[in-house]
């Protein structure tokens, strides 16, 4: 149910008095609500919940995973999670 | 995709699962909250991965679970009215309520549709001025944004055809009343991450600090999981009860603070029953007196209803991480994802129904 799903905005207009926007999720489309994430522009990858992005991924917090892994001696060739 | 396939590959999550065996002195057990996650550990095999000395055990955060009998009923009874266009997630359509579900209501001529985003029923009350249109808001704190705003968008474009049947809970009443039992086993949390990403993880360091249990913010791929239940394993290994974030990439300590705003113009607290486990305090949201209007339970007289449970199901016990599935003598027998008798098996995120799936 609180699945959320990742996409990169490619397009930002107005629709009814929102701010909407296009989401591409790997190829595919979708208009999505952006009216709780301001801050989100073109080229910006959001969280979309039920039509809504709830939140804009931050590349540098990303990088966490990578130092965790880094931490437990996990990277090797080929992974960059 | 991007943000998704680098936190599914393998070597990742038996590296993060081999450095668990190596923290791992004695045995714990841990909830992880979400039925997402419930539903991805038993999908991805992550509970047979683990060490032995480590016992999962599965939380009630699926509200297709949770909604009470009750407001099934009164759906049931709301979208079988000749005027009513039905909306809902495409969940909640096979939950069955005392008697038939959803799809019986349609298959016997009512009018029911799944939408992906309420914003698409309020789409349908534009275009159909002479009908009723009622959306199902149902849903945890990732979902009740999206509900707000069907709301108050509804109210913009002056709609007088919209409304909702409100059932939301909230996350960390139902934490309080796990840990508070007194027959709890749990001993750390994954935190929900999409309810953190509107809600952040300020409430969380106080329920911590109470009943001395580490929280850890998790997210939903199998790297994600693997790393939330790494970093709660290392925290009770060293006798810590903190709160920390595993899925930084989403969640902020704040959350999202437009949506938290729009929440509290919506919606008020209340005492909500959850399915199977009963009243808890304090652990919904009803709509604000001032939107009223958009109120279906206010709008439509549905009579008095009696909801019957099943004697048999312990779905309330498995949602506090007391009993799994196995435990229950009617689990895969008298009780199936196609005849569900209780809560933890209506939805594919149950705990019982994500067992019963993945053969465990």
């Amino acid at each position: 149910m609180c699945l959320g799903v990742p996409g990169r905005i490619v397009d930002v207009h107005e629709s009814n008095g929102l701010r909407m926007g296009m989401a591409d999720f790997g190829g595919a489309r979708r208009e999505i609500c952006l009216s709780y994430t301001p801050e989100a522009a073109i080229g910006s990858y959001v969280l979309v919940h039920v039509g809504f992005a709830i939140s804009v991924i931050s590349e540098d917090e990303a990088r966490e995973t990578r130092d965790l892994l880094e931490e437990i001696g996990a990277l090797g060739e080929g992974s960059a999670a | 995709m991007k943000y998704v396939d680098e936190y599914r590959r393998a070597k990742d999550v038996h590296a993060l699962v081999a450095a668990t065996r190596r923290a791992v002195t004695r045995p714990w057990v841990l909830m992880e909250i979400c039925g997402g996650q419930t539903h991805a550990i038993v999908r991805h095999g992550i509970d047979q991965l683990l060490p032995p000395e480590i016992e999962l055990v599965h939380g009630p955060g699926c509200p297709v679970c949770v909604t009470p009998l009750e407001l099934v009923d009164k759906a049931l009874a709301i979208a079988s009215r000749p005027e009513v266009i039905f909306t809902s997630y495409g969940d909640m359509l096979r939950v069955p309520g005392s008697g038939r579900d959803l799809f019986g209501v349609r298959a016997a001529g009512g009018d029911v549709r799944v939408v992906y985003s309420p914003l698409d029923a309020v789409q349908l009350a534009r275009e159909n001025a002479d009908r009723e249109v009622v959306f199902f808001a149902i849903g945890f704190e990732t979902t009740a944004p999206a509900n707000a705003m069907s709301a108050w968008q509804a109210k913009r474009l002056g709609l007088r055809n919209f409304s909702l049947l409100v059932s939301h809970v909230r996350v960390p009443p139902a934490m309080h009343a796990i840990l508070g039992a007194p027959e709890n086993r749990v001993q750390a949390f994954l935190a929900a991450g999409h309810v953190c990403a509107v809600m952040g993880y300020h409430e969380y360091p106080s329920i911590a600090a109470r009943y001395k249990v580490p929280i850890v913010v998790t997210g939903f791929e199998p790297v994600d999981i693997v790393q939330g239940i790494y970093r709660a394993v290392r925290q009770l290994e060293r006798g810590l009860a903190e709160t920390e974030n595993a899925y930084g990439r989403a969640v902020t300590f704040d959350g999202n603070r437009p949506a938290q705003d729009l929440i509290r113009r919506t919606f008020a607290g209340c005492d909500r029953a959850w399915r199977g486990i009963g009243i808890i305090p304090d652990s919904g949201w009803r709509l604000r007196q001032e939107l009223a209007e958009f109120d279906a339970e206010q709008r439509f007289e549905v009579g008095a209803i009696r909801p019957e449970e099943s004697p048999t199901c312990i779905a309330g016990r498995i949602l506090q991480g007391m009993a799994k599935p196995h435990d229950c003598p009617a689990f895969g027998s008298a009780c199936t994802p196609e005849h569900p008798l209780g809560a933890t098996m209506v939805s594919a995120e149950g705990a019982c129904a994500a067992y019963y799936r993945y053969g465990r």
